[in-house]
C-alpha cells in the first residue's frame, strides 16, 4: 500500500506544478487577446475617459506581471480574487470569484454526476453484453446505435431531443434554467434532456472500449484454459476477463468524466443550464481575468485528479503494478 | 359619435355589459353584434394578476446592477424597465412624457430646464423620492471618475440644482430643446441617495416591481410594487426575466409555454412560429439601423463622389429581402428613422443604380475602384451576408469591394473607428439632435465617419436651442439633407424589432424607441 501512497503524493505534487504552469500560460495568452474588461463592458459606448476610469479602479493600468503576481499570491493563501464585474444580489460591492464559481460548479457537478450515474453502468453493461454476444445481431445493433449518436454533434442531438421530447411531445422541460432554490426533484426533471444528451454522446466510447478490452483478453491462454475447463461464457467474462480489463476501461471512463465536467458548454447553452462552462465563456468574452483563471484552474485540476484516479484503479486492479520489482 | 364614447367607457370599465348592449341596440345594432363588440372592447381593459416569464436574448454573468453599465436587455428589461423610473419616458407614439417628473419647463431659451417631481413618490423602502436623489442620480454619471456609458450624454449639463424638495433645475452649456428626451435614457434611473451619493449597486428603486432575486446571466425575479405611482399599474403580480441566448431554445421555450414572451425572434424560422395558433408576433420598425460608415478623412472616401458612387452601388431592397427576410426597411443614408419628430426622406433616393454610381466615379476621376470593407457579425447581425451581396451589386458599377472578415472579439476596439470602412449599428436615439450630436457632429467621440461639415455643425447648434417648431423643422430638414448628400455613412436598413408572445398576454400599442415595448413590457403588458 505504501507504494500507492508514494505514487499519489508524487502525482499530487506534480499536479500542483502543472496547475501553476497552466495559470502562467492562461495569463500570457489572455494578454494577447485584444481589448480588456473596460472596453468589453462599455462596448460601442466606450470613451477614453470612462475606459481609463475603469482601468484605474480595477488596477488594469498596472503591468501584466505585477497583476499576475498579485493574483497568484492570493491564490496561494486560498483567495481567488474578485471578479472585475460589479456587485449584484451577492451583497456588497464586490463579487469574489469563489462565490461566483461555487453555485455554477455545483450545478455542473450535479449534471455531470447524474449523467455519469446513467452513462457509466449503461456503457459497462452494454460493453460486456456486446463482448459476450459478439458479432451477433445484438452486438451490431448496439454498435450502430451508439456510434451514430457519438458521430452526431452534441448540439444537434440536443435540438433533436428538444424538438421531439419537449415541443412535439410535452414530456420534458425545454429550458433547464435552475436556480439555487429549485427543489431537488424539479432540478432532476429540468436536467432530464441535458442528461440524455450527454449520455448519448458519451456512452459509445466507454462501451466500445469495454468491448474491445474484453475481446482482446478472450484470446489469451488463461481464458482458453477456463473455456476448456467448461466455465460458462458469462462467468469467464465477469470473473476472469473483466478484472484484467479494468485499466483501459478506467482510463476511458476518467476521460469521459472529465469531459462531462469541462466540455459541456454547448449543452449548457442550448438548454440554458447555468453551469461553469457558460460562466467561463461569459468571463472570456468580457475579459474578466480572475474568473477565467479560477475556472481554468478548476478544469485543469479536474483532469489531473481524474487521471490520477484512473491510474490508481489500474494499479490496484493489477497486482503486478502493486509490487514493482 | 355616441357609440364611440360608449366603447371608450366600456374599455375603461365604466359601463357594464348590460348598459352597453342596451345603448347599442338603440343605435340600431343587433344584440349579438353588440355583445361581440362589448367583449372586444372590454378585453382591452388590463387585468391584474399572474406570473409572467419574459425571455430575453441577452444576459451575462458579468452583468451589473450599476445603471451606468446596463449593456443590453439582460439588465435593461428587469432593472430599468421594470424596477426603475427615469425622470421622463417615451410613449408608444414617440413623445416624451413625465415619469417621475410631473412637469418640465424650459427657461432661458432652453439653456435651463426645470423639472417638478410628482407628489407622494416613494422608493421601494418607503423613503420619499426627493430632488436631492435626482441630483445625486445624475451626478453619478458625471465627473472624472465616472465609468458610466451615459457620461458623454450628460456632457452638456453644466450644473444641477435643487429648488425645494420637489424641483430640480438643470443648467446646460447651450440651449437644448430636447433635454427631456435625454432624461428618459435607461442609464439614468433615479436612485435613493444618502449625503448626496447614490448606491448604484443597490436594488432599491422606485419602479413598478421590487427586487426579489437575481442570478446574473441566468434570471431576475421581481415582485409587484403595491405602492407604484401609476395608478393600477403594473398588472403582473410577479415577473421573471430569463436570459436565453440560444435562438432555438428561446423559440422552443415559448412554444412549450415555459416563457410567455421572447425578444429577438429568429427571422429564419419566423414563418413556422407564425403558424402556431397560440403565438402572436409583434413587429415595429424601431430607431435602430445598420450602417457601413466610412472615414471621410481617409482616401478614397475623402472624395464626396466616391461616397455617392458607393451609396448608389448598393441594392438595399435586395439586402432587406435576402438577409433580413423582409423584416427591415431599406435605408436612404439618413440615420433618422421615419417615426422620429422632424424626420424627412431626403431626395434623391439612393436606389440601386450602377449607371449613376459609374457617373459619380467618373466625376471623381476614376474608371474603377477597389476598396476594403471590414465586417463582422458584432458590427451588426447579418453584416457579413449583407457585405457579400453588396460586393456583387457593386461589381456592375465597376467597384471592387474587398470584403475583410474581422473577428467578433475586440471588434469595437480594433476595427470600428480605425479601419477606413466597416460595419456598425446604432440602436437609434429618440431625437434628431441626440442622434446627430452623438455620431455626426464634428469632434463627437463616436463620429464614426470623422465627418466635419461646417454648415451642418452650425445648424445643429442653432436647431438645438430653437424653440420655434416651424423654424426647427426647416433646420432639421437641411441637416438630414446634408448627411444624406455629403456624409460618409451608408445606412443599409432600419431593423425591425421582431418579438413573439403567447396569446395569453395582451398589450396596447408597442413603443418603437427600444426593444421589448420600449423596455417597459413588464409595466405595460398584462394577462388577457
Amino acid at each position: 500500500m505504501n507504494a500507492i501512497l508514494v505514487t499519489v503524493l508524487k502525482r499530487l505534487g506534480l499536479g500542483v506544478i502543472t496547475l501553476f504552469v497552466v495559470s502562467i500560460i492562461i495569463s500570457f495568452v489572455f494578454e494577447l487577446l485584444p481589448g480588456d474588461f473596460a472596453k468589453a463592458i462599455l462596448g460601442q459606448s466606450a470613451t477614453p475617459e470612462t475606459v481609463a476610469a475603469f482601468q484605474r479602479e480595477k488596477g488594469l493600468d498596472r503591468p501584466p506581471v505585477e497583476r499576475y503576481l498579485k493574483w497568484i499570491g492570493g491564490v496561494v493563501v486560498g483567495d481567488f480574487g474578485e471578479s472585475y464585474s460589479g456587485a449584484g444580489s451577492l451583497g456588497g460591492s464586490k463579487r469574489p470569484v469563489a462565490k461566483l464559481i461555487a453555485p455554477r460548479l455545483s450545478n455542473t457537478l450535479f449534471l455531470a454526476a447524474t449523467a455519469a450515474i446513467v452513462a457509466v453502468p449503461l456503457a459497462l453493461v452494454l460493453g460486456l453484453l456486446a463482448a459476450l454476444y459478439r458479432n451477433s445481431l445484438f452486438d451490431r445493433v448496439v454498435n450502430v446505435v451508439t456510434l451514430t449518436s457519438i458521430s452526431t454533434p452534441e448540439f444537434f442531438v440536443a435540438y433533436i431531443l428538444m424538438l421531439f421530447l419537449a415541443v412535439k411531445l410535452p414530456w420534458f422541460y425545454a429550458l433547464a434554467n435552475v436556480s439555487s432554490d429549485t427543489p431537488f426533484l424539479e432540478h432532476l426533471a429540468r436536467i432530464a434532456l441535458p442528461v440524455l444528451t450527454l449520455v448519448l454522446v458519451t456512452v459509445a466510447q466507454m462501451m466500445r472500449m469495454t468491448r474491445a478490452a474484453i475481446i482482446n483478453l478472450l484470446a489469451s491462454p488463461y481464458i482458453e484454459m477456463a473455456r476448456l475447463k467448461g466455465v460458462p461464457p458469462r462467468r469467464i467474462i465477469v470473473h476472469h476477463a473483466l478484472p484484467n480489463a479494468w485499466a483501459p476501461i478506467a482510463n476511458v471512463i476518467a476521460l469521459n468524466l472529465a469531459y462531462l465536467v469541462v466540455g459541456v458548454v454547448i449543452v449548457e447553452v442550448v438548454f440554458t443550464y447555468p453551469g461553469i462552462g457558460q460562466l467561463m465563456v461569459d468571463a472570456v468574452s468580457k475579459r474578466d481575468m480572475p474568473v477565467v483563471q479560477g475556472c481554468a484552474l478548476i478544469f485543469a485540476a479536474t483532469y489531473i485528479l481524474l487521471n490520477l484516479v484512473a491510474d490508481i484503479v489500474a494499479i490496484v486492479t493489477n497486482p503486478r503494478l502493486l509490487h514493482p520489482r | 359619435m355616441e357609440l364611440e364614447k360608449m366603447k371608450h367607457l366600456a374599455t375603461k370599465g365604466k359601463v357594464s355589459r348590460r348598459e352597453f348592449i342596451q345603448f347599442a341596440v338603440t343605435t340600431g345594432m343587433t344584440i349579438a353584434a353588440a355583445q361581440t363588440m362589448f367583449s372586444k372592447v372590454a378585453k382591452a381593459e388590463p387585468k391584474r394578476g399572474g406570473f409572467a416569464r419574459i425571455g430575453v436574448a441577452h444576459g451575462s454573468t458579468s452583468d451589473t446592477m450599476d445603471p451606468g453599465n446596463y449593456l443590453d436587455t439582460g439588465t435593461q428589461v428587469p432593472f430599468w424597465g421594470a424596477m426603475s423610473n427615469s425622470l421622463t419616458e417615451v410613449d408608444a407614439k414617440g413623445n416624451v412624457v413625465g415619469d417621475l417628473a410631473e412637469s418640465m419647463e424650459p427657461a432661458d431659451d432652453g439653456k435651463s430646464w426645470v423639472f417638478k417631481l410628482r407628489k407622494g413618490l416613494t422608493f421601494h423602502d418607503g423613503k420619499d423620492v426627493t430632488s436631492e436623489d435626482v441630483v445625486a442620480s445624475f451626478r453619478y454619471h458625471m465627473g472624472a471618475d465616472s465609468k458610466s456609458a451615459a457620461k458623454s450624454l450628460l456632457e452638456a449639463v453644466a450644473d444641477i440644482k435643487t429648488d425645494g424638495k420637489e424641483t430640480v433645475i438643470f443648467n446646460l452649456s447651450g440651449g437644448n430643446a430636447d433635454f427631456p428626451y435625454i432624461a428618459s435614457d435607461y442609464h439614468i434611473p433615479i436612485m435613493p441617495s444618502k449625503d448626496g451619493v447614490v448606491d448604484a449597486n443597490g436594488t432599491v428603486r422606485s419602479g413598478a416591481f421590487t427586487f426579489e432575486k437575481w442570478e446574473p446571466g441566468v434570471s431576475a425575479k421581481l415582485k409587484r410594487n403595491p405602492n407604484y405611482h401609476k395608478s393600477g399599474m403594473p398588472y403582473f403580480d410577479e415577473i421573471e426575466v430569463v436570459s436565453v441566448a440560444d435562438n432555438a431554445a428561446r423559440m422552443n421555450a415559448l412554444i412549450t409555454g415555459e416563457l410567455h414572451w421572447i425578444g429577438r425572434a429568429d427571422l429564419k424560422t419566423l414563418n413556422l412560429l407564425e403558424k402556431n395558433p397560440d403565438i402572436q408576433i409583434t413587429e415595429v420598425t424601431g430607431y435602430g439601423h445598420y450602417v457601413y460608415p466610412m472615414l471621410t478623412t481617409v482616401a478614397p472616401f475623402d472624395n464626396v463622389h466616391v461616397r455617392q458612387a458607393l451609396k448608389y452601388a448598393m441594392n438595399r431592397e435586395d439586402i432587406a429581402k435576402k438577409v433580413f427576410f423582409g423584416h427591415a426597411a431599406p435605408g436612404n443614408d439618413n440615420p433618422i428613422a421615419p417615426g422620429i419628430k422632424f424626420a424627412t426622406n431626403p431626395e434623391p433616393i439612393y436606389a440601386y443604380d450602377p449607371d449613376k454610381a459609374k457617373f459619380h466615379l467618373g466625376k471623381a476621376g476614376l474608371t474603377s475602384l477597389k476598396v476594403d470593407l471590414s465586417v463582422a457579425d458584432t458590427g451588426f447581425t447579418g453584416a457579413v451576408e449583407a457585405g457579400v451581396l453588396y460586393q456583387e451589386h457593386a461589381k456592375a458599377a465597376g467597384i471592387d469591394i474587398n470584403l475583410i472578415r474581422e473577428p467578433n472579439d475586440g471588434y469595437w476596439d480594433n476595427v470600428w473607428l480605425k479601419k477606413g470602412w466597416c460595419a456598425s449599428y446604432w440602436s437609434g436615439r429618440p431625437t434628431i439632435d441626440w442622434m446627430m450630436t452623438t455620431v455626426y457632429a464634428a469632434g463627437a467621440a463616436w463620429n464614426e465617419t470623422a465627418w466635419s461639415n461646417a454648415r451642418f455643425n452650425e445648424l445643429l447648434v442653432a436647431a438645438r436651442g430653437e424653440l420655434d417648431e416651424a423654424k426647427r423643422a426647416g433646420m432639421y430638414a437641411e441637416i438630414q439633407q446634408l448627411v444624406h448628400d455629403d456624409g460618409g455613412v451608408v445606412v443599409v436598413v432600419f431593423n425591425n424589432y421582431v418579438e413573439a408572445h403567447s396569446k395569453k398576454l395582451a398589450h396596447g400599442d408597442v413603443a418603437p424607441n427600444w426593444e421589448a415595448d420600449g423596455l417597459k413590457l413588464a409595466e405595460r403588458w398584462w394577462f388577457a
